[in-house]
């Protein structure tokens, strides 16, 4: 079948052609790569993208600067939050605004948890392709315990589109800090669960030890970063390197392993878990705006209500009194509005009660919603990065004063690693591809974009 | 090094082959000709003092509905730098005209400058001089056009196409 010398990697006649893809169970996504095999070594491979190609950057250029946030859920959709903030950072900078303190420390936490989730799904998935099921399984329920944190705070599991441009879309709920603690404790036990499985398993170690290697000049001249980067040992950190946010005030160490190879990716990987749930629990210990005091003296009234008392010009005092919002509104009311949003008006949405009770807020809101009016950033370019789940997540936007993007680019942090796939799998055996394809965790999303 | 001290160490060696340089939101940027953009980009990754072993993106812009810029050149093919020892970023920035968009490859110097390159040609078909395999990286060979470029019609569709048999 395979041809003369088949299985014993040398003196065949003529190599076979093998393609994997674009559907495969082991193709996290759709991918394709076209081997070269002599006997079970890979000789030559070629990898092919874009299957998932949606034209995201185009789909920019036609909307407001907000419209491009649904987008960005679908670059990498396992953290998605950090694909939010890292965009709105872009245009914030370009506005030249600063977002509030405590807007920062709750994209610090979010983009933590994120950060978390993609991890274990990362390598539970490559655990699971080496014959752990039972990890696998272990970490998607961590990894249910986070989405249920994201689920109260975005109101969505997947498609979050929770940041905005100045601020997000709404404040944490109250209870937040609490109710993480309890997902980050069970989280902290699934992974000691799974150092025990896995970490020192003579099965697990045989498959990733010494495989996938790629050295560290060669990591560097592929400008690959994140946890592939610091599997060979260079502790480069969008978030150490150039701090934002919040994580200048936030201790935690840059885990580095010095092989680089797909065991170092996995134990950079577990232990940067945990830096993360550390970030997180002393964001939500150190952040400002503290609880929300609920010490409302007026009633709270319903919004049709509150529009008519505006029509019959009962405007004296209106804006005082509390309203009751739809519950898909919560975290959105003025109190909690102007503490996670910049106080810009030429960028962030009025609270609803100005809406609702006032012209000024109701003109506030239309300028930002019409078209042809909204966002309109000076002329000129910025480019803003921060630590992606793998690696430097960069916005590069270019204004043309307009109220639409003139060019959006991300850079995606898993292309870097996908164009020296080849370079990792050559020379070794078939079956070590599917290890070393997971421990560089491509992402479709934000590889085709 | 400072923006500003990136700059003059620029301007010292390559006087002649700057067309501008600003600082807009703290990012530097130096915009340089074509045919020094490679002499340019040696000497950021080699020099000890830029140091700037990181071609984290390579990208272009299409410079044709841009208010002031329509008649001057269309594309201009941005590449961000970043140093590892030093931490700074640097942006270079080199303009084409439509009717010779052409630009040095920069593969012997970063080898990921293959797939963004691939990836301009694909999207602007902004072409690189001595590139090894200049394919389209996220469309496929029987795609018509450029779809990053200005004058591409948002809504065009094009039937997908299997490969030739």
């Amino acid at each position: 079948m395979l041809g003369e010398g088949a299985g014993t990697g040398s003196g065949g006649q003529e190599m076979m052609h093998l393609g994997l893809g674009p559907q495969h169970p082991a193709m996290h996504g759709i991918i394709r790569i076209v081997t070269e095999l002599d006997g079970e070594v890979i000789r030559k491979a070629d990898v092919e993208i874009g299957y998932l190609h949606r034209a995201f950057e185009k789909d920019c250029e036609v909307g407001g600067y907000n419209n491009a946030i649904p987008y960005t859920d679908r670059l990498n959709y396992v953290s998605p939050l950090i694909n939010n903030f890292a965009y709105a950072s872009a245009i914030e900078k370009l506005l030249d605004i600063d977002v509030t303190e405590r807007c920062k420390y709750i994209r610090t936490i979010m983009s933590e948890i994120s950060r978390v989730c993609d991890h274990l799904t990362c390598v539970g998935a490559t655990a699971m392709e080496l014959g752990a099921f039972t990890v696998f399984l272990y970490m998607i329920k961590a990894r249910e315990f986070l989405w249920e944190l994201v689920e109260d705070v975005t109101g969505a599991r997947l498609t979050i589109s929770y940041g905005r441009v100045g601020g997000v879309k709404a404040d944490l709920p109250d209870g937040f800090a609490a109710q993480a603690t309890r997902a980050f404790k069970d989280v902290r036990e699934v992974l000691s669960e799974v150092h025990r499985l896995l970490t020192g398993n003579r099965i697990f170690m045989d498959r990733m030890v010494g495989v996938g290697v790629l050295s560290r000049e060669e990591t560097i001249a592929y400008s690959i970063t994140g946890p592939l980067l610091r599997g060979v040992g260079v502790g480069y950190d969008v978030r150490r390197a150039q701090p934002h946010w919040a994580y200048d005030r936030v201790d935690f160490e840059v885990p580095t392993q010095k092989d680089g190879d797909n065991y170092s990716r996995y134990l950079v990987r577990m232990a940067e878990m945990e830096q993360s749930m550390r970030i997180a629990e002393q964001a939500l210990a150190t952040m400002p705006g503290g609880p929300i005091q609920v010490d409302w003296e007026g009633r709270a009234v319903e919004p049709p209500a509150y529009v008519d008392q505006g029509k019959q010009g009962k405007t004296d005092g209106l804006l005082l009194v509390p309203i009751r919002l739809s519950p898909n509104l919560e975290g959105q009311e003025r109190r909690k509005h102007v503490q996670v949003n910049a106080d810009d008006k030429r960028v962030v949405l009025p609270p609803k009660e100005h809406t609702y009770g006032s012209i000024e807020g109701l003109m506030n809101h239309f300028m930002l919603i019409m078209e042809g009016y909204g966002i309109r950033p000076p002329l000129g370019e910025a480019y803003f990065a921060t630590e992606g789940a793998n690696g430097e997540l960069g916005f590069y936007v270019v204004s043309d004063g307009t109220d639409r993007p003139y060019r959006v680019r991300c850079r995606p942090p898993c292309l870097p690693p996908l164009a020296a796939l080849p370079r990792m799998i050559e020379g070794e055996m078939i079956a070590d591809l599917i290890p070393t394809f997971g421990s560089v965790n491509m992402i479709g999303g934000e590889l085709d974009r | 090094m400072s923006g500003a001290e990136i700059l003059s160490a620029l301007r010292a060696r390559f006087a002649s082959a700057i067309v501008e340089t600003h600082e807009h939101r703290g990012d530097t940027t130096v915009v340089v000709t074509r045919e020094r953009l490679r002499d340019v980009l040696r000497a950021c990754r080699d020099e000890p003092a830029l140091g700037c072993d990181f071609l984290m993106d390579l990208t272009a812009v299409d410079y044709a509905k841009y208010p002031g810029r329509e008649d001057g050149p269309r594309f201009e093919v941005v590449y961000h730098l970043y140093s590892l020892t030093h931490g700074h970023r640097l942006r270079v920035k080199v303009r084409v005209e439509e009717d010779d968009a052409v630009v040095p490859t920069a593969v012997p110097l970063w080898p990921i400058a293959d797939w963004f390159e691939r990836e301009v040609w694909d999207m602007f078909g902004v072409r690189f001089e001595g590139h090894p395999d200049l394919r389209r990286l996220l469309l496929y060979e029987e795609f018509v056009g450029h779809p990053l470029r200005k004058d591409y019609p948002i809504n065009r569709r094009q039937p997908l196409i299997g490969p030739k048999t």
